[in-house]
């Protein structure tokens, strides 16, 4: 296969040299360029700052409805400056607002942070660096997965700005809900945006997961065999594969949800009376859309999560000098976490009236998931047992996201259990559980990716001090954030209240919600520091050299000064070892690229 | 304020200001690579990690003894005492991983950090190492499944107790209503269409078996030590029927009946006794105070936990145990659907 992806890429090549001496004559325009690019590195960088920016704002989302869960019913100026008067009247959250917000907050963080911002950065980027090749396989198709995406984000931006607000219905959008425009005025208009946005995002995902997945198989350069593939791409591989084999079912599901709502069929309606009048449909389920929705829903957490356990699989092996642990066991558990993803759906619908066989068997193998991760955590720790450990922000996000992996994970123990879920499902131990296991871990891993490879991004370093302090806010007030929800939702707080002391039983909990809310927002500054480092250092920041991190993998082997159209100015590297030889016992440095040949009597692959 | 957030951004930007300035001028003192961290850095972030690990590990079970008894009081129901033991039993194993694996994290982390003088081990793989870490948790996974299975199996089954009280929960934006089976047991048939200001349940007025069914708003009385078989139905969108202190829960879902048993095993009267519930209360109740509001006593209550619009939040409902004389007291003195609704 590795000589195969080899001819493809010498075919490139010529391509290449052709379209340099044009570049003699005439430079590319602003527009070619910047905008509707083709060139992996560009696309990689607006997938990165387009999730940045609709992080911000979902961060801030939360901070209202958090002021919101704090204190009830105070009136907070500031509400009434961002929503105005309809949405905060005198400063106090409108109840409709308040599930808008939540619903937006989660759409965004899952599907335009985690997953486009995420997979659309490192995937685009690394793929083509890390395998060894010129670019993507398909350049156009590449450009149109950015312009779906930002289209999407737009749409979604763009319904926080209509009359009767946006979509409201939570993420998961369970219809009747979110069907009858009678429910909530979150129903309207608002809900036909988000579907609209997010089937757009949909085909944005498709188009880069295939492109991924081809480039990945195809264009290897000479010795990238897959067993030499750094764990970043395998990643990205088993993401790829997840993803176009669970968004289409999204796809659909959520098709058939507009059908319901603007052409009268019954796909998941029956037997309702709203709005003072019987509606005619019958016959339908909601319970189908939960199934459909899941389908993609699961897998989802692990598009989500893969990348990140790929980035930091990287960034721990090079920066604790050592060969990543195990990584064929490895591959394997991630192997294990993508096929047993799309088995387990169920768990999520314990408590919808499903047949309880049907739950024993989403207990089983739900649980089943729990052994690679644990392999994964075991395999990470490992690495770091006698290393050299250096600490760039990049690799004490990587041990945070370890952290956070196992004290999320733990928790998700009792929610696959169904019968210890009859207690916890939805509540506040379940937002624990996910933020830490899924968002911390995956937002982690995204803000290690960004240090780690922002001088191959931007040519520029960033701001080694800074890091550290963004690292240890973040790590503490994110802890201190989602920790204490777990004592919450012991407590038997429903999640998406949009407050807990309407009715007394929870008001003795009250200030366990203020902790929580100033600690989200010390979070929320402590992403300014983030903030202010990311866009200093892209203009002012040192310049980087060729290789800053002794890494082993191709991307630096590419020229440090400037960005090259194709990658590398000359032939492709050839690969001749895994890229985990770190402080390899004879080597003269602790490190051997992947580029350096075998020398007489030694091994590939951790064997020496 | 608006002039105020002005101020405060233009300040900000000040402080930024001066900040690039800093790191500007301590960037020219010191030309070399300012992002590569030394043998300094390295010590100082193991050292951080190591007091994180204590300060988050003492953190996690001060959590424990501050909100531990803030949680749900002991369970008030047959089967919920079985899902508290396995909870129990759960929680003990996550703890303790939780607790040894992040130890391990952050001292491995500390005592690693990268020294000028040290040079990393070359360790890539073990197949003893890797087959342990495999099968302890598979073990520890496999008895977490049988019991969970068991229980569950056993709290799912069909009611089949012919002495068990059928209730039926109806939810709709945003209360719930109760029906009671009557004197014959059965419910009547019900119809989505038939539903109006004196039918809000939507019952066949045709069907004889609905005559005797019992409706009851804003609070239900269930007898002591008698299974109660619910049955839900939803008007509108999905709701979930959750009773935490009885360890139930179940969706409404509308279009559909879905069914959840369980038997009481404490009392309204007895629960208000728990030492746990009394200290829960007296916090409760001092909240109350401070706000000049007046003191109230535990009840249990049924919750919404399905989002399901704007006043989600707010459809709590009443439920009284209390001994199988005063149910059937209570019970005698609601009306039947007869006499509200049928002409």
């Amino acid at each position: 296969m590795g000589n195969h992806g080899h001819t493809v890429a010498v075919g490139h090549e010529h391509e290449i040299h052709h379209a340099h001496a044009h570049d003699d004559h005439h430079e590319e325009s602003f527009v070619s360029k910047y905008i509707f690019s083709m060139d992996h590195k560009t696309i990689s960088r607006q997938f990165l700052i387009t999730a940045v920016v609709m992080a911000v704002i979902a961060m801030m989302m939360s901070i209202i409805f958090r002021m919101q869960l704090a204190w009830p019913g105070e009136k907070f100026a500031f509400i009434n400056t961002l929503l105005g008067d309809k949405w905060g009247k005198d400063g106090i959250l409108d109840p409709n607002m308040y599930l808008a917000l939540v619903t937006i907050h989660g759409t965004i963080m899952v599907f335009f942070v985690l997953t486009g911002g995420l997979s659309g950065t490192f995937s685009n980027l690394l793929i083509p660096y890390q395998i060894g090749a010129r670019d993507m396989a398909s350049g156009f198709l590449n450009m149109l997965s950015y312009w779906f995406f930002f289209l999407s984000s737009a749409i979604m931006v763009g319904s926080l700005f209509i009359e009767d607000g946006p979509a409201s219905g939570g993420w998961t959008i369970y219809p009747p809900l979110s069907a009858l425009p009678e429910a909530m005025p979150g129903s309207k208009l608002g809900m036909t945006l988000w579907l609209i946005s997010m089937s757009l995002f949909i085909v944005s995902s498709l188009l880069g997961s295939l492109n991924y997945i081809v480039t990945i198989i195809n264009l290897r350069t000479k010795g990238m065999k897959m067993t030499r593939m750094p764990l970043t791409i395998w990643a990205f591989l088993i993401t790829a594969i997840l993803g176009v084999l669970s968004f289409p079912v999204l796809l659909s599901c959520a098709l058939l949800l507009i059908f319901d709502r603007s052409m009268g069929t019954s796909f998941y309606l029956s037997d309702i009376y709203i709005g003072g009048r019987p509606l005619d449909q019958v016959g339908g389920s909601p319970i189908l859309f939960e199934h459909l929705f899941w389908f993609l829903g699961h897998p989802e957490v692990y598009i989500v999560l893969l990348p990140a356990l790929g980035i930091t699989s990287e960034i721990i092996a090079t920066n604790s000098r050592k060969p990543i642990f195990g990584y064929r066991a490895m591959i394997g558990s991630m192997l294990a976490i993508g096929f047993l993803s799309f088995i387990v759906w169920g768990h999520h619908m314990y408590m919808t009236g499903m047949n309880p066989f049907l739950g024993s068997v989403f207990v089983f193998t739900t649980l089943l998931i729990a052994i690679p991760s644990a392999v994964k955590a075991f395999n990470y720790i490992t690495t770091l047992w006698k290393g050299n450990i250096q600490y760039t922000p990049a690799m004490l996000f990587s041990v945070g996201l370890v952290s956070s992996f196992v004290t999320g994970g733990v928790t998700g123990i009792i929610l696959a259990d169904s019968t210890l879920d009859i207690t916890v499902h939805d509540t506040y131990f379940v937002v624990g559980h996910f933020h830490i296991v899924m968002g911390l871990s995956a937002i982690f891993g995204m803000f290690a990716g960004v240090y780690h490879w922002f001088p191959k991004m931007f040519r520029r370093m960033m701001n080694k001090k800074l890091g550290y302090l963004h690292f240890w806010t973040t790590f503490l007030s994110a802890y201190g954030v989602f920790f204490p929800m777990h004592f919450l939702g012991m407590s038997g707080v429903p999640r998406r209240y949009y407050t807990n002391s309407n009715f007394p039983i929870f008001d003795h909990l009250g200030d366990i919600n203020q902790f929580i809310t100033i600690a989200a927002i010390i979070a929320a500054f402590a992403q300014v520091i983030f903030l202010v480092n990311f866009f200093y250092s892209m203009f002012k920041g040192q310049k980087a050299p060729q290789n800053p991190w002794n890494s082993n993998t191709l991307e630096w082997t590419t020229p440090a000064a400037q960005h090259v159209h194709g990658n590398w100015p000359g032939a492709l590297p050839e690969v001749h070892r895994w890229a985990y030889d770190y402080s390899k016992p004879g080597a003269e440095h602790d490190f051997i690229p992947q580029t350096v040949p075998l020398g007489p009597d030694e091994h590939d692959g951790g064997g020496h | 304020m608006t002039l105020l957030y002005i101020l405060a951004f233009v300040l900000l930007c000040v402080a930024l200001g001066y900040l690039f300035r800093v790191i500007d001028l301590s960037r020219e003192l010191k030309t070399e690579k300012e992002w590569a961290p030394t043998e300094n850095d390295n010590r100082m972030m193991g050292r951080f990690f190591l007091l994180f690990m204590f300060l988050f590990i003492s953190w996690s079970f001060y959590q424990v003894y501050q909100y531990g008894w803030r949680s749900l009081p002991k369970s008030a129901s047959e089967h919920g005492d079985k899902v508290d033991e396995l909870m129990k039993y759960n929680m003990y194993i996550i703890w303790l991983v939780f607790v040894l694996v992040n130890m391990v994290l952050f001292y491995f982390s500390w005592k690693y950090y990268g020294r000028k003088s040290s040079k990393a081990v070359f360790f890539a793989h073990n197949n003893k190492l890797e087959m342990l870490w495999t099968v302890v948790p598979a073990m520890v996974l496999a008895f977490i499944i049988i019991f969970g299975l068991k229980y569950w199996n056993e709290i799912t089954e069909k009611s089949s107790d012919p002495k068990a009280v059928k209730i039926e929960l109806y939810s709709k934006q945003f209360d719930w209503t109760a029906r009671y089976a009557g004197a014959d047991n059965k419910f009547g048939l019900d119809d989505y269409t038939q539903i109006d200001g004196g039918n809000s349940m939507g019952l066949d007025t045709l069907d004889k078996n609905c005559f005797d069914d019992i409706i009851v708003k804003n609070e239900i009385h269930i007898p002591l030590g008698v299974e109660i078989d619910f049955q839900f139905r939803s008007r509108d969108v999905i709701h979930s029927a959750f009773m935490p202190h009885f360890r139930a829960q179940m969706n409404c879902v509308p279009g559909q009946v879905t069914r959840f048993k369980f038997k009481p095993t404490v009392t309204t009267a007895e629960m208000r006794k728990d030492e746990q519930v009394i200290r829960n209360m007296k916090a409760i109740n001092a909240i109350r105070a401070a706000k000049g509001e007046e003191p109230i006593e535990f009840d249990y209550t049924l919750i919404c936990n399905k989002i399901c619009g704007a006043s989600h939040y707010n459809m709590p409902m009443k439920i009284v145990v209390e001994s199988e004389k005063d149910y059937k007291e209570w019970l005698a003195k609601q009306k039947t659907f007869k006499t509200v609704a049928v002409k």
